[in-house]
């Protein structure tokens, strides 16, 4: 019952504020349209009526919470998950690129830390680098990389997942640097004492030290990777992707299509970021956390 | 020499002291100086220390805060560079003996890796050491049992007190074959009735195992009760005011510290202290 009370209800106060806010602004921002299409049809509906054509229209300015529901519920249930119109289908093909960039991204990221904790000359010389990377948009890359690669007969997921590699090895750069510096003085001092060398150091200190910033950067990194796949599903052209089914919804004024595209990816982030945090609750039980 | 000098001024404390003094010497320092640049100018840590360990001997290092007991302990253990002077640790210099793993080290705070069980934490200096599986497995029950932990080895530090923590980083010193066990406060941070416990089975332990202690506190009645001789020290700059040979036999009940000549002794280090003005300020 207390779990309820200070759990689920301050949620759902949000949640209901939230879609309140959402249908009110629904009315007002598809009214216009829906006034011009009375006008033509000479139809004068009373007020009832009227607000509830703004929450049915066929392509809205603004869709109303229950008509994505229903085309997120229908695109990801009722359709064969082999079906390109399927969310399902969708959402694997941005999940792969994702997935791929994001391993990517962990691996560079860890070996970049590595070397900047390890080399004092990376440590002056590539962090400045990596730190303008990130200022860069990647909305101007990601074309770019797609086109260069694809010049040199390199097509598919690889192109998309490096984009996502590009955004997420930053966050895991920056966090394993902080984590493979994390050891106490005292323990690089008992270190010291036992007359150990700079590997034994590294494996038996510094990596298990740095394990718990490693999952931190970790999932904003898997966040940061699905943005990168999604963007980079938009300028190729991608026949398939949760960003297709955007740049196809953008297309064509099919913006509950849009917004059911997007409400796929918030799923798939939530279910991304939250495994991240399981495996990393795991580790770290295994490791002697406290439960 | 100041430590015959000291040995010698110590008077009537002294009599009778040097039965377990006459072994051979793991621990000489000559004029040995450290100074540290900081911002706010140079700092004398250590000044012209004189001083000889011998082998067996526990000797404690006391005085106040900045007195340089610790800096001369991480000296020892080649943590810290003397500026000038010399010093040897079992014929070595210290970074010969550090790599020859002639010390074990236990730290003021426990310092055990927290997501290692006990038992991995005392296998740690033997893992890197290169002790065969075999070998750190029969360590770690000897070592263990040694401070009484047998039975905690699968739990990890944080379910542990304090000063089964503390037990827990002696034995992990204790693991490898060194003969002197440097400590630096080790039961500093614990309660005063866990530390006379941890005090008695220190010197167990010590009677035990005959390794050379060099310890570090700023405890009179603790220096007093553990020690075969007392080092006081003062600060700025650190040096040596009074060396105190212990006339307690080896053998020390806890309520030896009720006993006369335990207060005088005691008095003495007191006395040390005043004289090297460590109650100003």
């Amino acid at each position: 019952m207390t779990a309820l009370r200070d759990r689920i209800i301050p949620v759902a106060v949000v949640v209901a504020a939230i879609l309140a806010v959402w249908y009110i602004a629904a009315i007002f921002m598809n009214a216009p349209y829906q006034r011009e299409l009375n006008d033509r049809a000479h139809e004068t509906p009373d007020l009832r009526a009227f607000i509830g054509q703004t929450w049915a229209q066929n392509k809205p300015t603004l869709p109303a919470p229950h008509q994505i529901a229903e085309n997120f519920f229908k695109n990801t249930f009722q359709v064969k998950i082999t079906s390109r119109r399927s969310l399902v289908y969708n959402s694997w093909v941005t999940l792969s690129s994702t997935l791929l960039g994001f391993a990517f991204g962990t691996v560079l990221g860890i070996l970049i830390a590595v070397g900047i904790v390890h080399v004092p000359v990376l440590d002056r010389s590539l962090m400045p680098w990596i730190i303008a990377s990130q200022t860069i948009p990647i909305l101007a890359i990601a074309p770019m990389v797609i086109v260069v690669l694809a010049a040199i007969g390199v097509t598919g997921l690889i192109p998309k997942a490096l984009i996502s590699t590009y955004l997420s090895f930053f966050p895991v750069a920056v966090g394993m640097v902080k984590g493979l510096r994390s050891p106490d003085i005292l323990h690089l001092d008992l270190m010291h004492t036992y007359n150990a060398g700079k590997a034994q150091t590294f494996w038996k200190l510094r990596v298990p030290a740095s394990v718990p910033f490693l999952f931190t950067s970790m999932k904003v990194a898997v966040a940061a990777s699905l943005v990168g796949a999604i963007v980079g599903e938009l300028p190729t052209g991608a026949v398939a992707g949760i960003g297709a089914k955007l740049l196809a919804g953008s297309y064509y004024s099919q913006t509950i299509d849009m917004w059911s595209a997007l409400v796929a990816g918030s799923v798939v982030a939530v279910l991304l970021v939250a495994a991240v945090g399981v495996v990393g609750r795991f580790v770290e039980l295994k490791m002697g956390a406290r439960p | 020499m100041s430590v015959s000098a000291a040995a010698a001024s110590a008077g009537n404390v002294a009599r009778g002291a040097a039965s377990v003094s006459s072994g051979a010497t793991v621990v000489s320092a000559r004029q040995l100086s450290l100074t540290f640049e900081t911002n706010d100018g140079p700092v004398n840590a250590l000044a012209d220390i004189d001083l000889d360990v011998r082998k067996g001997e526990f000797v404690s290092f006391i005085g106040p805060s900045g007195c340089g007991k610790t800096t001369f302990l991480r000296v020892i253990a080649d943590l810290e560079k003397p500026t000038s002077g010399t010093i040897s640790v079992n014929g070595m210099t210290p970074e010969q003996a550090r790599q020859k793993r002639a010390y074990g080290y236990v730290f003021q705070a426990a310092g055990l890796f927290p997501w290692r069980t006990i038992e991995r934490n005392v296998t740690l200096p033997l893992e890197i050491m290169g002790y065969s599986s075999a070998e750190q497995a029969e360590r770690v029950r000897r070592t263990l049992e040694l401070v009484n932990l047998t039975g905690f080895e699968k739990k990890f530090p944080w379910q542990l007190s304090g000063g089964m923590q503390q037990r827990a980083s002696i034995a992990r010193a204790l693991a490898f074959d060194a003969d002197l066990l440097l400590m630096d406060e080790p039961f500093g941070a614990l309660d005063e009735i866990v530390r006379d416990h941890l005090n008695s089975q220190l010197l167990e332990l010590w009677a035990r195992t005959n390794k050379t202690i060099c310890f570090v506190t700023h405890s009179i009645p603790e220096a007093v009760y553990l020690s075969t001789k007392i080092v006081v020290m003062s600060p700025r700059p650190g040096r040596v005011t009074d060396m105190i040979e212990s006339t307690l036999p080896k053998d020390r009940p806890l309520e030896i510290r009720e006993t006369p000549e335990f207060l005088e002794i005691a008095h003495r280090v007191r006395e040390g202290l005043r004289a090297g003005h460590s109650y100003e300020d």
